[in-house]
């Protein structure tokens, strides 16, 4: 069989050393990256479970009102923190709207911050992939791209960044904690993810070695608990990827708008964050009108990667959508269909 | 095979025969428990596994394979190319008859397909075996693939289906078209789709000199037995094939393919028993699949409504190397009466695997773009879809004149109608809205299917304490054959369930046919019963001959079996337990055969056929374009039901599928490489639950003297058709917008920008 080195660090120190080595790989719990190995993308020499590092599996409230969630607190225990879905419903929202039960109860949020691409082309050893092989092409750009990106794309790669767990991470301010070589740092969630440019090889950030130990959700993100939605449409009523997402985050005064938060997903190789958009929205009523005019912005540099030019006006849609789901308010409960326009549908009795 | 039901108090109540009576499976706690033992279960001392290295070219060759590589990896046994591979007795390519499909058994280094098997890796376990298939690196010189319905040069096919022919015409389409007053023109596209059984083809083979013991599902035993007898020059009683269950099989275990045959020859190759299993993306390609389509409706319609001519022409795709062609226009010569009917098909030879035999083949493509033309047609004369298929009923078959050997589509309209509430439909699209602002639309479609029977044997045996066994090598796909086949068993011997043993599912029973066609617990049912009539019949004569019997002189038509005995009709006290008459003939047990076969004199005769009505509601967001389909009704009549709640869950799945037809799936083709892109269950995209809010079937009551003496017709494929159109046509109502290539995808049904 392949073989490679299996390690299991008790201590985040200890990850970091054993995953400084090149041909390293992280393991949490393996819901994409074991994928990824069976089917022969990823090859690595040396799997670093970081499964059993103590301490990384707490939520806490910080000091300064913010909430700190470990790298490996799972996807569902965190959507269903009563705490953490109150603060941040639309984050809990998106979390239930991806993937399928089962994968939620074991993928950890770090791995679904760092989850790969769905790109068939990237999933196949045998197509030409710059993100795979760097400089051997890409074959989704004159192929089958229905899906593929209309923002921040280059011709090097047009694959778009798949969490929905990122989208409304990215609208409120998310940062994350990691640990490498040189000790901590963090960076905006905002500066994790790169886009593609010449060098698609290059996804995140991370440097060998990093180890995300938290992402951070700042206090003031739980301002806009009461009018924050995620909407995700599908192919499917449920597990499936995005075609195209959107989170929308508003803080409400005297019927206003104070400040917004909106972004978008499946559009782009990152979570793609409209701050024009936003900017756009300080300040004025809740309304059709400034919401097209909010999706104009949003995706004013949008532009087509191959068979996809329906996903930019789907994207304003989504954009409006969101918006205005956002400004009815919060429901007091998740809906059953979490991120689904079929949210409010009757006869749907389960998270989906 | 014997099913070993668990210890438990009997859940089967039952109120006078076991037809009809609703059982759950019988099989059911060995399933939910684990232990009914599936194919990839066996584990024969010694055993190998072996992993099959496939084409990642649709067209060319392989130049190279790097064996050596792969041989020496740790763990890996041996490597079987097509230098290598043990001589067969019949050349895989070698096709004696229409039902037999050519192979590919590493023949030669030619590729031909996608997926295509390249080589076989065999080794200590399934983990080097992978890897050494990934060693194994190969080279190809690649030639242009030829991909889609426009790929090559189209062509009339020598037939269609199971040998139909390839163009059918009644009367004059031209005229008819010339003479109406509203016509539909219009073209649909279905996509490729590719089998997806919970359970892939899996195969474990041990040979012990020339005997073979193999362990793989399928739905055909005897002719899987026959074709590996040929391939191996061996006798088939020295081959034995255990099929107790299966997971899924939609058509694509009907033959044995291509993967199950290498399990076979890698074993001979390392002389130790081999376990095959293939991946889920080897499905796409060596298994069957169900081809693409592009088809042409003309309808012509006179000032009444009714039906001038009927003109549907399809296109489809085969293999480069081997004959099957979708009969997709064929469901036109059954269902609308038409004075003219015109069916047609060509098609394209393209580098994909062979496509075959997959739910409904023929009957799904075709009845979503009937049904959708049919639908159109009613708008165009501003008729309700439903009443306008009811003006133009078909009376006797609208192909051949025959009269039905039984039709009560009137009454599935009808019924269905009635409890979906249909008439509150509004006549125009896009008028109705639910009280979230959706897009609400009703559809409306016609189920058919034909009901077949083929050969079948069985065996039925009185034993001394008057139990029965009853034998017969049928299949189980998970249809609940186990179940219902056995309460026609125990019906058959006048028994309890729980007084018969039932063995199927085993090469070494009585041939039970194939189980396919939505003929099995026709074909097998009817062989079952008459064994057991047999037996009885046995039976009557040895009590009805002795004259220490009380049936003594009562003449076998004066005898009636029940619950263990025989009694005289005149006189019911009168009566013998099966067990007192074999004891006194000094008999240990008796024994019956039955078969099964279709009438030759009622096939020319009547037309034999299930309908149904399916109806459906969908729910469409105005802005976005997402479509559910939030309530099935389906109203079927299928003859006989031998249990309903086995049928109304075949109907379930088949309209379950009808949904995924019009809605989820498809195979995404690369269209430079040929290659299917999606071949995961991720994004191979089927409904799951929450896309199935809400699915009712209704049983209509139909009797059929003529199909068989049991009455039963088919339920297995029949939900697939009618269900597809419903759905399709729903989005149409909601939406206003016609969409002809399917599955209809959410950028078809937005709006406009602005
Ligand atoms: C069928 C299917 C459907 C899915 N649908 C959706 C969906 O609809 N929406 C959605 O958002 N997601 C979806 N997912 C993706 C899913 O969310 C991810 O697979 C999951 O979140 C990954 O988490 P994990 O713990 O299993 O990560 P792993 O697979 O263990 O790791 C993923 C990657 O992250 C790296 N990594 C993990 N943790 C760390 C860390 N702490 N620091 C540094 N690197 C790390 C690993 O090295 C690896 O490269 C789907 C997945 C599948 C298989
Ligand atoms: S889009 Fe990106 S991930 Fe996909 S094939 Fe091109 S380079 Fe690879």
């Amino acid at each position: 069989m392949n073989t490679f080195d299996y390690v299991r660090p008790s201590t985040v120190p200890d990850a970091v050393a054993a995953a400084a080595a090149p041909g390293s790989a992280y393991l949490a719990s393996g819901t994409n990256l074991l994928d990824l190995m069976k089917v022969g993308v990823a090859r690595p020499d040396r799997l670093v479970d970081i499964t059993h590092i103590a301490g990384l599996d707490r939520i806490e409230r910080l000091p300064d009102g913010g909430l700190r969630i470990g790298a490996l607190v799972r996807n569902a225990d965190l959507a269903h923190d009563p705490d953490f879905a109150r603060s941040y419903p639309a984050v809990a929202e998106a979390l239930l709207s991806g993937a399928s039960a089962q994968l939620r109860n074991a993928a950890t949020i770090g791995g679904n911050l760092l989850q790969r691409p769905r790109c068939a082309y990237f999933y196949d050893p045998f197509s030409a992939c710059n993100k795979r092989a760097p400089g051997s092409g890409c074959d989704a750009l004159h192929g089958e791209n229905r899906l593929h990106a209309v923002l921040g794309w280059s011709p090097s790669c047009i694959a778009v960044h798949p969490s929905d767990f990122c989208v409304p991470l990215i609208a409120l301010d998310a940062f994350v904690e990691i640990e490498g070589r040189n000790g901590r740092r963090e960076i905006s969630l905002d500066a994790l993810h790169l886009l593609p440019g010449d060098t698609p090889e290059r996804e995140t950030a991370l440097e060998p070695g990093d180890l995300i130990v938290a992402l951070r959700l700042p206090a003031r993100a739980a301002v806009f608990a009461g009018h924050a939605r995620y909407l995700k449409l599908r192919e499917r009523t449920s597990y499936a990827f995005a075609v195209v997402s959107a989170a929308a985050a508003l803080e409400m005064e005297d019927g206003a708008i104070r400040q917004a938060r909106l972004a978008l997903g499946g559009v782009a190789a990152k979570p793609w964050r409209a701050r024009a958009a936003e900017e756009s929205l300080a300040g004025e009523r809740p309304g059709e009108a400034i919401f097209r005019r909010a999706a104009e912005a949003a995706l004013a540099d949008a532009k087509p990667s191959g068979d996809n030019a329906f996903k930019i006006e789907l994207a304003r849609r989504i954009v409006v959508r969101a918006l205005a789901l956002a400004a009815a308010g919060t429901p007091a409960r998740l809906p059953a269909l979490p991120g689904s326009p079929f949210s409010s549908a009757p006869g749907a009795l389960h998270d989906a | 095979m014997t099913l070993e039901i668990l210890p438990q108090a009997s859940p089967h109540i039952r109120h006078g025969s076991n037809i009809g009576q609703p059982l759950t499976r019988r099989d059911g706690v060995l399933k939910v428990t684990g232990r009914a033992r599936y194919a990839a279960d066996n584990h024969p001392p010694g055993m190998l596994y072996a992993v099959l290295a496939v084409s990642s070219i649709a067209r060319g060759r392989v130049k190279s394979l790097n064996v050596e590589a792969a041989k020496s990896h740790k763990g890996v046994v041996d490597v079987m190319t097509s230098v290598n591979r043990p001589k067969l007795a019949q050349d895989p390519d070698e096709k004696s008859n229409p039902f037999m499909f050519r192979l590919d058994l590493l023949q030669n280094d030619r590729v031909r397909y996608a997926n295509q098997p390249i080589a076989v890796v065999i080794a200590e376990s399934l983990e080097a075996a992978t890897e050494g298939a990934a060693l194994l690196a190969p080279q190809y010189e690649a030639e242009p693939a030829r991909v889609g319905l426009d790929g090559a040069e189209s062509f009339v096919p020598p037939g269609v289906g199971v040998g139909g022919p390839a163009e059918i015409r009644k009367g004059d389409v031209e005229a008819g078209l010339d003479a109406a007053t509203k016509r539909i023109d219009a073209t649909y596209e279905t996509p490729s789709q590719y089998h997806n059984a919970m359970e892939p083809h899996a195969i474990v083979a041990a040979w012990d000199g020339d005997r073979l013991s193999i362990d793989t599902p399928s739905q055909g035993l005897a002719m899987a037995r026959g074709r590996i007898a040929g391939l191996f020059g061996l006798s088939p009683e020295n081959i034995h094939i255990r099929s107790p269950f299966l997971g899924g099989g939609f058509g694509s275990k009907g033959l044995i393919s291509g993967p199950q045959i290498l399990g076979v020859l890698a074993a001979k190759l390392v002389g130790r028993p081999v376990k095959l299993v293939l991946r889920r993306d080897q499905m796409y390609g060596p298994v069957g699949h169900r081809p693409p389509t592009r088809q042409r409706l003309r309808i012509g319609v006179d000032g009444e409504g009714r039906l001038t001519a009927l003109d549907h022409r399809a296109k489809t795709a085969s293999s480069t190397f081997d004959d099957f062609f979708e009969a997709a226009a064929d469901i036109s010569h059954t269902l609308y009466a038409s004075p003219a009917i015109a069916t047609s098909h060509e098609a394209v030879r393209i580098d994909i695997g062979t496509p075959l035999f997959m739910r409904a083949p023929g009957e799904a493509t075709g009845s979503i773009a009937l049904e959708s033309a049919i639908d159109e047609a009613a708008a165009a004369c501003g008729l309700d879809p439903l009443a306008f298929r009811v003006r133009n009923y078909a009376e006797v078959e609208p192909i051949s004149g025959k009269p039905f050997s039984s039709k009560a589509l009137r009454e599935c309209y009808a019924q269905g109608a009635e409890r979906f509430g249909w008439a509150r439909r509004p006549l125009a699209p896009r008028q109705m809205r639910d009280k979230d602002g959706f897009l609400v639309g009703w559809g409306v479609g016609t189920a058919t299917f034909p009901a077949l029977m083929f050969h079948a044997e069985a065996r039925a045996i009185i034993r001394r304490d008057g139990t029965g066994l009853v034998e017969s090598g049928a299949h189980d796909m998970g249809q609940g054959a186990w179940t219902a086949l056995a309460q026609i068993a125990a019906d058959g011997l006048a028994l309890d369930l729980d007084q018969i043993e039932f063995r199927a599912g085993s090469s070494d029973l009585p041939d039970a046919g194939i189980a396919g066609g939505s003929a099995h617990t026709a074909t097998a049912g009817m062989a079952i019963h008459s064994a057991g009539a047999d037996a009885i019949a046995k039976l009557a004569e040895l009590a009805t001959r002795d004259e220490r019997s009380p049936l003594y002189g009562a003449g076998n038509a004066g005898l009636v079996a029940r619950n263990g005995r025989l009694r005289r009709r005149d006189d019911e006290s009168r009566s013998e337990s099966y067990a007192e008459i074999l004891a006194r003939a000094g008999l240990g047990e008796i024994e019956g055969r039955g078969a099964s076969a279709a009438d030759p004199a009622a096939q020319s005769t009547y037309a034999m056929h299930a309908h149904g009505a399916v109806f459906a509601e969908v729910k469409v967001d105005p802005d976005l374009g997402q479509i559910r389909a939030t309530r099935l009704v389906g109203a079927f009549a299928a003859g006989r039901v031998i249990n309903p709640r086995l049928v109304r869950s075949q109907y379930h799945g088949g309209m379950i599928w009808g949904v995924s037809f019009a809605l989820n799936e498809q195979a995404i083709i690369d269209r430079r490489s040929g290659r299917v892109m999606n071949a995961d269950l991720a994004e191979y995209h089927v409904p799951v639950n929450a896309d199935i809010v809400s699915i009712e079937a209704l049983l209509v009551h139909e009797d059929d003297p003529y199909v068989n003496a049991l009455g039963v017709k088919g339920v297995g494929e029949i939900g697939v058709t009618g269900a597809a159109g419903a759905v399709a046509n729903a989005v149409w109502h909601a939406t206003g917008m016609r969409v002809r290539r399917f599955p209809i995808k959410l950028e078809d049904v937005l709006t406009p920008a602005g």
